[in-house]
């Protein structure tokens, strides 16, 4: 298998394979976070996450586009935008779910599930509507075009190397938001014990309905990144359902640290894979894998020690 | 004929009057393309079926029924198609005898695993031994280390991708997206045309009263008082000495067993199989017809898995932009205004004004039946 290359071509090859599993890794670790923090935390299984992160990707490009037509001067700052709005629609589309749908539910977590699922058909139903069937994709502005020469033989792609930036800063966002603000350790003590933290006067209702909504949003942004290196259609977002709860489970719930880490392992082992086999193969291995070592460490790989 | 082991009078009459609706209403009223449908839509009532004994009585959520739908229809199809491509019947190929998408796909020899499926009675135990053994594994290595709940579901999603995914991939073995289509004789005997799905239809029909009677059986024996018992304080039943995992792992194994005796049926009624019913969307699906007939309902279940499937082909027949919003509406519906689905609507509304018309003519019933559906409130 090796003997066509030379050990140079080799390595290129690996860190280039790496760098695609790194982009891989962005995506998962951006929507991982929003479900981490509705699944890991609140225990909702929100099967309409990837139906959000769909959402803010058309947001981005409803933007781009209205960019393009009336201001192309400023087209090349459109993203940032973008990821506002993103962040803005989905939240609020979740604040509003969570109002809706999920507050009388948080003492069935099997029927979060069915509930969400129910969304997410009708979520994509009307995005069918609204977008059309068709997948769209967003024109890059010219910065991020092109790619960066690291050796003669090694190159990454420009807007890779944005989504992954993006991606360091939402992580580092979000846990300073979850592990250091007053809010998150708001949301932390309702969620560790939901009576005690009413009676110390927090306002549980108001602090579930705000990290829901925290949640989506995260999401939104993390389709606005999506399109950047994807094409946006209306059923996008249940492709990557599956993968995300896997990360999340296999990182262990309710812990940042394990999240960020399986979303890390299962997104190399699957393009270092992709390298040897098919597309198919590699994903049925990687996510073999996965529920193998969950079987045998059904509590993920960082599990908070937690009395039950 | 009011109490025994496997139903009490109210039961008796609800499991008569489906009998007489599915054996003789609709055979009289349909034509053999809309009974056919039925049919079709019948072997989702098994995995219905046993949805209810795994989920409303046991408590355990599995979104991967599809998985064993599946492995029963392929099986069931492996032998229908080995027989299917017989070599006068593949003269044109490359390599004939072997079935045609192999051939497509450069594949000269028939697989390991495709040789035993010339035999009908290997084909029988195959159905109910692959996804019987498949899920004990699950089972197994899940509920003995206490994984549940929400867990076990997303873990079951997990193994219907995986095997959406293989099935898709390993075109060459499995026929790939477009599965085994092109199903013609069952030992030389052709089901294809109406005379012959009419007499798949009433086997069919006789295999799921069988379920029925066996799931039945389970529901009113001391097993069925366990699962209820675990799935609402699951620590007293293990503290009280029973061994809790292996309840489970018999729960989920009967409904496995149940789902794959629909996917045979399915390939046996259809006439294809295809990775479509195997993933996430269709188990999924599946969870809904139970949901929607009442997940504590053994027959609930089966008039939910029709009322759905009606509704779908009607409304996506006329409606096709309408018809997601519906399904996703009445899912909200259901888990919000109505747990207990269909039969629950009855047992409240209904079955009260029955009971109240009978017993103001005679003043004295005989015996207050139980209501059929009220075990208790539903799981979590």
């Amino acid at each position: 298998m090796f003997g066509d290359y030379s050990l140079g071509d080799l390595g290129s090859i690996f860190v280039m394979q790496g760098f695609a599993g790194l982009i891989l890794f962005s995506v998962y670790v951006l929507m991982a976070l929003g479900l981490a923090i509705i699944f890991g935390q609140m225990g909702v299984i929100n099967m309409a996450h990837g139906e959000f992160m769909i959402l803010g990707a058309y947001v981005t490009w409803m933007t781009s586009n209205f960019f393009q037509n009336y201001l192309p001067s400023l087209f090349s700052g459109y993203f940032f935008l973008a990821m506002i709005l993103a962040f803005v629609a989905s939240g609020a589309l979740g604040m509003l779910v969570e109002w809706v749908l999920i507050r009388h539910l948080y003492k069935r977590p099997l029927d979060t599930l069915l509930a969400t699922w129910g969304l997410s058909l009708m979520l994509q139903q009307a995005y069918r509507s609204v977008f059309g069937a068709r997948e769209v994709g967003v024109e890059l502005p010219q910065w991020m075009l092109g790619s960066l020469h690291v050796t003669d033989s090694i190159e990454v792609p420009i807007n890779g190397v944005f989504v992954m930036c993006l991606t360091v800063l939402i992580t580092i966002a979000v846990a300073y938001v979850m592990y250091k603000s007053r809010w998150g350790r708001q949301v932390r003590a309702v969620v560790q014990n939901r009576i005690m933290a009413g009676a110390v006067g927090i306002n549980t209702e108001k602090v579930d309905r705000y990290t829901f909504g925290l949640g989506c949003g995260i999401a939104g942004v993390a389709g606005s990144a999506f399109t950047m290196i994807g094409s946006t259609g209306p059923t996008s977002g249940q492709l990557y359902i599956v993968d995300t709860f896997l990360v999340v489970v296999f990182g262990g719930a309710a812990s940042l640290i394990g999240t960020i880490a399986s979303a890390f392992s299962i997104s190399q082992t699957q393009s270092t894979l992709e390298f040897f086999m098919s597309g198919s193969m590699a994903k049925v291995l990687t996510l073999l894998a996965v529920v193998g070592i969950l079987m045998l460490r059904p509590q993920g790989l960082f599990a908070l020690k937690v009395r039950k | 004929m009011t109490e025994n082991r496997f139903f009490n009078r109210s039961e008796f009459i609800g499991i008569l009057l489906l009998a007489v609706f599915l054996v003789v209403v609709l055979p009289l009223t349909l034509d053999v393309f809309r009974l056919n449908l039925v049919a079709k839509y019948l072997t989702y009532a098994f995995v219905a079926l046993g949805l209810v004994i795994c989920w409303g009585y046991g408590g355990i959520l599995s979104l991967g029924q599809g998985v064993f739908f599946g492995l029963g229809g392929y099986c069931m199809a492996m032998f229908l198609k080995l027989e299917a491509s017989s070599v006068e019947n593949t003269k044109i190929q490359s390599t004939p005898g072997i079935p045609d998408f192999m051939d497509w796909n450069q594949i000269t020899a028939l697989p390991l695993f495709w040789k035993p499926f010339h035999s009908l009675t290997f084909t029988i135990a195959a159905i109910i031994l692959v996804p019987g053994i498949f899920a004990l594994i699950i089972g197994t290595a899940m509920f003995k280390r206490r994984v549940g709940g929400t867990y076990f579901a997303i873990i079951t999603q997990a193994v219907a991708a995986i095997l959406t995914i293989l099935i898709v991939g390993q075109q060459g073995y499995t026929g790939g997206i477009n599965g085994m289509t092109d199903l013609r004789t069952l030992k030389g005997w052709d089901i294809r045309p109406d005379h012959a799905k009419i007499v798949l239809y009433f086997f069919e029909v006789g295999c799921l009263f069988a379920c029925i009677m066996i799931a039945q059986f389970v529901r009113h024996s001391k097993l069925g008082r366990i699962l209820v018992a675990m799935r609402e304080k699951e620590d007293r039943v293990r503290f009280s000495g029973y061994s809790v995992a292996n309840f489970k792992i018999f729960a989920f194994c009967i409904a496995a067993v149940f789902a794959a005796i629909g996917g045979a049926m399915f390939a046996l009624n259809v006439g294809f199989m295809s990775p479509s019913f195997v993933g996430i969307v269709p188990s999924i699906e599946m969870v809904i017809y139970t949901a929607v007939g009442g997940r504590l309902s053994i027959l609930g279940a089966i008039y939910g898995t029709l009322l759905v499937n009606f509704a779908k082909t009607s409304l996506s027949e006329t409606f096709p932009e309408l018809w997601l919003f519906g399904l996703g509406g009445l899912f909200i519906a259901v888990v919000l205004a109505f747990p207990n689905g269909l039969a629950g609507i009855w047992s409240d509304y209904v079955q009260p004004r029955i009971d109240r018309l009978i017993s103001s003519r005679k003043p004295k019933p005989e015996g207050w039946t139980d209501s059929s559906v009220a075990d208790g409130a539903p799981a979590e």
